[in-house]
């Protein structure tokens, strides 16, 4: 667990002039290191409606395991929709209703036989704006492994919500306040003590929605690091309206437009050369 | 300034005297309302801490000249109302919880909604009238028990409806949240929803014995009220609101001045209640939110 620092490198949040879409000084590795891993979730034409009206076209999309895929397109092209599918979080939505086939490890989400709950309970999900439980640091990381009587003693408890700060980076910062209210914390300390409380579950999948858009640069920086350590061991997809941020921390990006996936692939192809007129005028800011 | 047009400053003249004028208004309805409550409390007061004493909590009603108190009604009143709000303070609660957050827009709710609103402003005298039906009539004799019931009634929509209000203002984020984690729909309620609403539900309830407190037409059909000591709850009970409905109306100085004693000690008694009300909002907000 290598130590956050407070100060992130200045340079991460200036837009980028460099031809790989990759800001310099981005605590990145080489995007063109990583190899493929095994697919954690297989899309299948997907059609996703809300009521009569039709929020995603036919999207086919293979997730890795191991890596950062990040969804991108205008405000209302259906990529807040596709990730709230993958959680089965469309469901408390009344009139929603998706088609297609949901593969995670092989198995249909969304058949008959799965209990969405389950399905939540494998993929942790962070949102837009911080949302601690109004409870303290610490109960708002139990929260999960109480849910699920992942522990039986309160010092494996004890145990789990250390090491799922540690995790989020956030320790150390609150070790001696773990008592105090979680909504007292900073805006970024707050979106890392949801990361926290997601990792505390052990998920397999992580889906975060635009989750540093209600943050400053400084945690912000914050949360890309976090990111980054995470996926080493997680599968993560992450939705964004920066392309800055899907350059930085990404893998593999996703285009969307108007409801369908225009374009997909590795993070350095889509912003270097990609092979989609629409994908390319949305990069370079020509429209959206 | 001095560029504006005179138009410009006649305009800018006349908006800021008719902002003033709103001030003022509001200032004055502020004002009358502070100085009637003033008014009603200065009146309880000045007549009613004259006849405080010992004998009013000790002694129960009797005869003009023999030193009677309140006592039976004191304690008959807090046996009704506490009974009274131990049964319509959960049943409320769990409308709330089920108009918030299970039933929502669904038809069945938005007809349970109507229903609650109707009971809310239904005249309580009407209250009282049922319960005589009920709870009276077929078990020959008035009691305390039918007294609690009719006060139930009255308290369950008063809950059920701050509860409802309280809940809905419970931000989304922490319901999507609980679920997301892969809570249950009873998980996220018992342990998210709730306690983040504790404060205001417990404060709706508070507001709502406040109210029960003050009632005397549905006690008048169902409790009757009674002179002498009595704990007995099927029996018929006194309470303060009827006792002060039958002295302050009598002949006799003695009786009349511990109606207005009695009336002190309830609204003393509520007042209490709404200060802690107010309390146990901010003590809750103020754990929660840091």
């Amino acid at each position: 667990m290598a130590p956050m620092t407070q100060e992130a490198p200045k340079s991460t949040r200036e837009p980028t002039r460099s031809n790989r879409g990759v800001p310099m000084g981005a605590p990145l590795v080489a995007q063109s290191s990583i190899a493929p891993a095994a697919t954690r979730i297989a899309l299948q034409d997907i059609n996703a409606f809300y009521s009569e009206k039709q929020a995603l076209f036919d999207v086919n999309l293979e997730i890795p395991d191991n890596a950062v895929t990040a969804f991108i397109g205008a405000s209302g092209c259906g990529k807040s929709t596709l990730l709230r599918c993958l959680n089965r979080m469309n469901d408390t939505i009344p009139g929603a209703r998706v088609e297609g086939r949901i593969l995670m490890d092989g198995t249909d989400i969304n058949s008959a036989d799965i209990d969405p709950v389950q399905v939540r309970t494998r993929i942790g999900m962070v949102f837009q704006k911080p949302n601690p439980f109004p409870m303290s640091i610490y109960e708002n990381i139990a929260y999960g492994p109480r849910t699920h009587k992942l522990v039986s003693s309160k010092a494996d408890l004890d145990e789990l919500v250390e090491s799922s700060l540690r995790r989020a980076a956030l320790w150390d910062e609150v070790k001696d306040r773990l008592g105090k209210p979680g909504l007292g914390l900073s805006g970024g300390q707050q979106q890392r003590l949801v990361i926290a409380r997601a990792l505390a579950v052990s998920p397999a999948v992580i889906l975060m929605d635009e989750p540093c858009s209600a943050l400053d640069p400084i945690a912000t920086a914050h949360i890309e690091a976090l990111i980054d350590q995470l996926r080493k061991h997680t599968c993560i997809v992450i939705v964004t309206h920066s392309m800055a941020q899907a350059a930085r921390v990404s893998q593999i990006t996703g285009f969307f437009h108007m409801g369908k996936l225009i374009e997909s692939g590795p993070t350095d192809q889509i912003f270097t050369m990609p092979k989609v007129e629409q994908t390319q005028d949305y990069i370079t800011g020509r429209f959206g | 300034m001095k560029q504006l047009s005179p138009a410009t400053r006649a305009r800018y003249f006349r908006r800021q005297l008719v902002d003033r004028l709103m001030g003022g208004l509001c200032m004055l309805a502020a004002g009358i309302g502070l100085v009637l409550l003033g008014l009603i409390l200065w009146m309880l007061f000045s007549n009613g801490l004259g006849g405080l004493k010992l004998s009013v909590f000790t002694n129960s009603m009797a005869q003009p000249g023999a030193d009677g108190g309140l006592a039976n009604a004191i304690v008959g009143s807090l046996i009704q109302v506490g009974l009274g709000a131990m049964i319509g303070a959960p049943l409320g609660m769990m409308v709330g919880v089920y108009l918030s957050e299970v039933g929502k827009e669904s038809t069945f709710a938005s007809v349970v909604r109507f229903v609650n609103d109707i009971l809310l402003s239904a005249p309580s005298v009407l209250i009282g009238l049922f319960v005589y039906q009920i709870a009276v009539e077929p078990f020959g004799g008035f009691s305390g028990i039918a007294g609690s019931i009719s006060l139930a009634l009255i308290a369950m929509p008063i809950v059920a409806r701050t509860t409802e209000d309280i809940l809905r203002l419970v931000p989304q984020a922490y319901r999507d949240g609980a679920v997301a984690l892969g809570s249950r729909e009873n998980e996220v309620v018992r342990k998210v929803v709730l306690p983040a609403a504790f404060g205001g539900i417990l404060t709706g309830v508070l507001l709502a014995v406040a109210r029960i407190a003050g009632e005397t037409a549905p006690l008048l059909f169902t409790s009757l009220g009674n002179t002498n000591w009595s704990t007995d709850m099927t029996q018929p009970m006194a309470s303060l609101p009827i006792a002060i409905y039958r002295y302050a109306g009598s002949a006799y100085d003695e009786w009349v001045s511990l109606a207005w004693t009695g009336a002190m000690l309830i609204t003393v008694g509520v007042l209490v209640l709404n200060i802690l009300s107010r309390f146990s909002h901010a003590a809750v907000a103020g754990k929660t939110e840091g």
